[in-house]
C-alpha cells in the first residue's frame, strides 16, 4: 500500500515540477520566472524525500537541506537583484 | 494502520504540491499566482517530511531529525521568498487584475455604522498619487 501510494505520489510530483517548468518556460515576466523556480526547488524537495522513502535510504535529506538552502538563497538573490540592481551593497 | 497513516500523509502531500502547481500555471496574476507555491511548500511539503519522519523513525529505531530541520528551515524561509517576489514585481509595477481602490475601502469598513467617516477619511487618502498603491496590491491580492 505505501508502495502504490508512493508511485501516485511520484506521479502528482512530476507533474507538478512539468506545470512549474511550463511556466519558468512561459512567463511573461522575471518575477513569474522566479516564483517558478521557487516552486521547481520545493518540487524538488518532495521528490527527494519521496525517493528516500521508497529506497528507504537517509542519503537523501542531505541533498534536499542543501536544496532548500541554495534555492532560497537563490530566490533572494534574484529578487534583490530586482529590487536594487545589485545583491551586495 | 501505520502504513495506512504514512499512505494518507504523502497522498495528501503530493496532492497539495500538485494543486500548488496548477495555481502557478492556471491563475491570471502574479500577485495570485503567489498563492499556490506557498500552500504547497507549508502544507503539501509539510505533510511529506511528516510521513519520512514517522517512517525513518518507526524503521530505524532511533528518531531522526533530519525532516525537522528541513520542514523548520522551509516554514521560515518560505514567507520571505513570498515577500520578496511581491516586492520585487511591485518595484517593477507589474499588472494586476486587482484594480479598484473603493472596493478596498468597502473592505476595510465592514463594521456597519462608521461608515461615513471611513469612507470620508478614506476618499482623502486615495488621492494621494504614488505611495497608496503599494498597500493596495498587497491587501487586494489575497482575497481574490
Amino acid at each position: 500500500m505505501l508502495a502504490i501510494s508512493i508511485q501516485i505520489a511520484l506521479a502528482l510530483v512530476t507533474a507538478a515540477v512539468v506545470m512549474s517548468f511550463w511556466r519558468l518556460l512561459r512567463g511573461p515576466d522575471i518575477p513569474n520566472r522566479i516564483l517558478a523556480l521557487d516552486t521547481l526547488y520545493i518540487n524538488t524537495i518532495a521528490i527527494l524525500v519521496l525517493l528516500g522513502i521508497h529506497l528507504a535510504s537517509a542519503l537523501f535529506f542531505e541533498a534536499a537541506l542543501l536544496i532548500a538552502l541554495m534555492g532560497f538563497i537563490g530566490t533572494v538573490a534574484l529578487c534583490k537583484y530586482l529590487l536594487r540592481g545589485d545583491i551586495i551593497e | 494502520m501505520l502504513e495506512f497513516f504514512l499512505s494518507l500523509l504523502i497522498l495528501t502531500g503530493a496532492t497539495l504540491t500538485f494543486i500548488g502547481s496548477l495555481g502557478l500555471v492556471r491563475l491570471k496574476d502574479l500577485y495570485t499566482r503567489l498563492h499556490g507555491p506557498t500552500k504547497a511548500t507549508t502544507l503539501g511539503v509539510g505533510c511529506l517530511l511528516i510521513a519520512s519522519a514517522v517512517y525513518f523513525s518507526t524503521t530505524d529505531e532511533n528518531i531522526s531529525l533530519h525532516e525537522i530541520l528541513i520542514t523548520l528551515f522551509l516554514f521560515i524561509t518560505a514567507p520571505v521568498s513570498a515577500h520578496l517576489i511581491a516586492k520585487a514585481s511591485l518595484h517593477l509595477s507589474l499588472p494586476s487584475i486587482a484594480k479598484a481602490p473603493e472596493t478596498n475601502d468597502n473592505n476595510q469598513e465592514t463594521p456597519d455604522k462608521t461608515a461615513e467617516d471611513t469612507s470620508n477619511s478614506s476618499t482623502d487618502e486615495d488621492i494621494e498619487p504614488a505611495e497608496p498603491e503599494l498597500p493596495k496590491n498587497t491587501t487586494r491580492s489575497p482575497e481574490q
